[in-house]
């Protein structure tokens, strides 16, 4: 996987985000919330005519709720026919790699491998590649919740 | 022209158009099964539409050239150059009739030629069909559509129809990508949304008129295109349904067949492609159902079931599915019958077979080449159908399943995605959540204010009673996790029918309107719920789910029973909103009587020894079971009658009539009659006075003195040698209501009462410690206990004191 990545923050961490993954990063006014649904699942969200779902990065790791303060940006992705605004903390940079998606050697918490698609170097700075698709899906715990 | 005429003229083209190169491969691989395959269904469409459209030639044409296609696929006949030909030539002549049909040219009638070439050992016909060069004939009545089917041999001139319409007419439709219009739709959704974001902007900066009236005209302008993009992909169901009525008119015509269609759902919407894409697999279902599935009048009064077979087709929303039904209460599949041919044309081997469930040896009617329909019918049966029907639908990701039983019928449901959709719903507000509840679903709104809706509590559950009847209650909030932010008796009352399910209501804070949305699927997370049905965008742009009734029926532990026997045979719907099909008999009194249908579960022919004179009436026994017999007057001497079966869901009567006569849908509104009896009162029905049935009167004096067998007090006759006990008394009693027994009998001892008759047994019987009465031969023994055994009424009188009044007096 080589390209762009979007660097974000998630759950305090910053993550890279393939960008061919990404439609657009937009910032979020009103969520309305949706009773009953699994814990990652934030609410909806009309970006413009069209009724995203919104998701919860950090609930999608970690199990923990986003504040309302970082619930102001949102990274536009579509999966299986079906729009999601993921909400992350920050939207850092976009940078161009040349080298290869290299596959991670650290034992990482449960929450964050079931994400990872590998690690990337940006600056002697080592950064988690983060599958958008996994964060949509939620992991168990969330569900559960 | 017809619009119907107009889809088949479409739609003949279109599939000639793909067909082509496959005619041509045809031509140098006749033996090629998938090629034969597709041009066999083709004609086989052709066939059905004709019939329904009404078009002789065609039918004609396409029904031997179905024939013959048919002959070679079940490998009766080999496929050779010749029948190629002749094949190719009707299939051209088709395709020269169609484009008549529009431009209302003339085409030489030798179709009888082409047919005859389709036989092998005919000679090759003419190579092309020859188009007669004419004067377009003078339009002609819509009404002269296809009449000269009655003289249609030799080279006449003769016009298939002669349309209105302008000649070599080009179509006035155009095909566009599905894409185009998605982009179109959400653009205009867009402008809406920029609309109302200006509307608000110019608000808050204080009006000028002259821009509020360029504004408003713009609003208008936006309006009226969202209205018409939005058409552009949506129509209601009904499109595909009106054309229903006159095709099981015409089919059951055909086949000597009464039915009666119920259609339901009309005002569902849906994408326009999937309307389209279900045509075909909706019109083979309605055929098969008429065809195969309801019965002849004759054995259908013969299987004790009304003349008229009942169809109903409905259509309705179900989560993110539309699902269309088409039920009938015909004979139903025989999946045994469908096993053994399956069988027979080695579509399954015998050891495959082997312990095959019902359920999915009815599968089996999917198989292709498979059918069980006796003789082949221009209407369908030749193990075409059902196959294409499932190809077609899965193509769309629907799914078609079956469901029938042995003589009740068969229900055939399609499940298509609802890839987009407009409903009617109503928004309501519970927790400070908005959701859209589908109209359709819904019965009526009630505002609980403790008269006409009370709320209750019962063993913790929450139901109310509206008008007497009590419903389960969903508290919307409470079940979404939320917090009610109305107390308990400020509550709205959303009383929903989910198909499928019972009746129940949903307690929401507010309702605030009715609103056509545009509903889009959810999320996978969001419908994982079961409770939500899609995602809406109302015009204020705030997000809205629209609620799943059956979802929350099913999740609140309100349903989940699976389809059962009643569920099968559809109840008796209402026809037109103000009458009932309603059942007209002759009574046994020669009077013509009327009840409403609805309420007859059959009609038997009973034999005059199944009747039975105990507890006090008459009776009448089936499955073992006595039910009352209500009648008119006696019965008399016939040695069998019929009887109509009813139920109110607790009871079941019989009610002894002469004959059925007709089931008409009637207002049951009447003549009330002066006094409560038998008859309701008197309505007329064509002229004729009809009384109507009090069924209320009926099953109060059907229940007034209905006692089980168990309850029934059981008299122990101590002398079981005696001719007169057994003779004499032990019919008086039963007549009575009482169960009778002797002493070596083994319920003996279950006894409640002893009746004797000698002296010697008094000691004996004492021991028993029962109540007991002496029958004495002398009238006038005043002794207690002792009763004159001719004395009838002081008998039963003594009996019912004894027995402690278990009996109720009657």
């Amino acid at each position: 996987m080589i390209g762009l990545f979007l660097i974000v923050t998630i759950a305090g961490k910053r993550v890279a985000l393939p960008a061919s993954t990404v439609e657009s990063v937009v910032e979020i006014d009103e969520i309305e919330a949706v009773p009953l649904v699994p814990r990652h699942i934030a609410g909806l969200f009309a970006l413009r005519s069209r009724v995203m779902t919104v998701i919860d990065s950090s609930a999608s790791v970690d199990g923990s709720r986003l504040e309302r303060k970082d619930r102001t940006e949102a990274v536009i992705v579509n999966c299986e026919g079906h729009g999601y605004a993921i909400l992350v903390e920050n939207v850092d940079d976009v940078v161009q790699l040349t080298e290869p998606v290299m596959p991670c050697r650290a034992v990482l918490q449960p929450g964050w491998a079931r994400v990872a698609l590998g690690v990337i170097e940006i600056d002697d700075e080592t950064l988690l590649v983060v599958d958008p698709a996994a964060l949509v899906e939620g992991s168990e715990v969330s569900a559960a919740a | 022209m017809d619009e119907l005429l107009v889809d088949f003229i479409t739609e003949t083209r279109e599939t000639l158009e793909t067909l082509a190169s496959e005619i041509v491969a045809w031509e140098t691989a006749p033996s090629d099964r998938a090629l034969l395959d597709s041009i066999f269904r083709f004609v086989h469409t052709v066939k059905g539409s004709c019939g329904f459209l009404n078009l002789p030639r065609l039918g004609l044409l396409s029904h031997a050239a179905e024939d013959v296609l048919a002959d070679c696929r079940a490998e009766r006949l080999l496929p050779d150059a010749a029948l190629v030909t002749a094949v190719l030539a009707v299939i051209d002549r088709i395709s020269a009739l169609t484009e008549a049909l529009e431009s209302g040219e003339a085409i030489i009638d030798d179709d009888a030629q082409l047919i005859a070439a389709l036989r092998p050992g005919a000679a090759a016909p003419a190579q092309n069909p020859l188009f007669a060069p004419s004067s377009a004939p003078a339009a002609a009545e819509p009404e002269t559509l296809a009449q000269d089917g009655e003289d249609e041999t030799g080279g006449r001139m003769v016009s298939q129809q002669a349309p209105s319409a302008p000649a070599r007419g080009s179509p006035r439709s155009i095909r566009l990508p599905v894409q185009l219009l998605d982009r179109m739709m959400a653009g205009v959704s867009d402008m809406v949304l920029a609309r109302n974001d200006l509307s608000r902007r110019l608000r808050d900066n204080g009006a000028d008129p002259a821009i509020d009236a360029a504004f408003e005209r713009l609003t208008l302008c936006i309006g009226e295109m969202r209205e018409s993009i939005t058409r552009t992909r949506m129509a209601r169901i009904e499109n595909l349904f009106s054309a229903l009525p006159r095709m099981v008119r015409d089919v059951s015509a055909e086949l000597g067949k009464r039915v009666v269609l119920e259609i339901d759902g009309n005002d569902v919407e849906l994408d326009r492609e999937m309307i389209e894409m279900i045509r075909d697999p909706l019109t083979h279902i309605v055929r098969n159902a008429i065809d195969h599935g309801i019965e002849s009048p004759g054995d259908r009064v013969l299987a004790g079931k009304s003349v008229h077979g009942r169809l109903r087709v409905s259509a309705r929303q179900a989560g993110n599915q539309i699902a269309i039904e088409a039920v009938d209460d015909g004979g139903g599949i025989d999946a045994d019958r469908l096993l053994a041919k399956a069988i027979e044309n080695n579509v399954l081997s015998a050891e495959k077979a082997v312990g095959m469930s019902w359920h999915a040896k009815l599968q089996l009617i999917f198989t292709p080449g498979l059918s069980t329909a006796q003789n082949v019918t221009s209407i369908s049966g030749r193990g075409v159908g059902m196959d294409v029907v499932r190809a077609n639908v899965e193509r769309i990701g629907g799914l078609v399943e079956v469901d029938s039983r042995p003589g009740q019928g068969t229900r055939l449901s399609m499940k298509v995605p609802l890839t987009l959709t407009i409903i009617p719903a109503l928004t309501v507000s519970a927790g400070g959540h908005q959701f859209a509840i589908p109209r359709s679903a819904i019965d009526e709104l009630v505002r609980v204010n403790g008269v006409s809706a009370r709320l209750g509590d019962l063993g913790g559950a929450k139901v109310v009673n509206i008008r007497g009847r009590r419903l389960s209650v969903v508290m919307l909030a409470s079940f979404l996790g939320l917090e009610s932010q109305r107390p308990d008796d400020q509550l709205t009352m959303v009383v929903l029918k989910p198909a499928g399910g019972d009746i129940f209501a949903v307690a929401v804070d507010e309702v605030h309107d009715h609103e056509e949305l545009v509903v889009k699927p959810a999320a996978p997370a969001l419908m994982a719920t079961g409770i939500y049905a899609g995602t809406t965008l109302p015009d204020n742009s705030h997000p809205m789910l629209l609620l799943d009734p059956g979802g929350i029926a099913q999740m609140a532990g309100l349903l989940g029973q699976s389809v059962e026997a009643d569920d099968i045979i559809p109840a008796a719907g209402v026809v037109v909103d103000t009458t009932e099909p309603t059942l007209i008999f002759r009574d046994l009194d020669n009077v013509e009587r009327a009840i409403q249908l609805a309420l007859v579960e059959r009609i038997d022919e009973a034999p005059a020894h199944s009747i039975a004179f105990s507890a006090g009436r008459l009776r009448i026994s089936r499955d073992d079971k006595l039910v009352p017999l209500m009648s008119c007057g006696p019965i008399g001497d016939r040695a069998s009658f019929r009887v109509l079966r009813m139920s109110d869901g607790n009871m079941s009567i019989a009610y002894a009539i002469s004959e059925v006569i007709d089931i008409v849908p009637m207002d049951i509104a009447c003549e009330p009659a002066i006094e409560p009896g038998l008859v309701a009162g008197v309505t007329l029905v064509d002229g004729r006075p009809v009384e109507l049935i009090d069924i209320h009167w009926l099953f109060a004096e059907a229940s007034r003195d209905d006692i089980g067998p168990a309850h029934q007090p059981l008299c122990l006759l101590s002398d079981s040698a005696d001719p007169w006990s057994r003779q004499v008394l032990l019919p008086l009693l039963r007549s009575a209501g009482y169960r009778v027994t002797f002493p070596d009998h083994a319920d003996a001892n279950e006894a409640d009462i002893i009746l004797t008759g000698a002296e010697a047994d008094d000691r004996i019987e004492r021991a028993r410690d029962l109540p007991m009465i002496h029958l004495t031969t002398h009238r006038d023994d005043s002794r207690p206990d002792r009763v004159y055994r001719y004395d009838r009424k002081g008998l039963l009188e003594t009996l019912r004191r004894q027995t402690g009044g278990r009996r109720r007096a009657s």
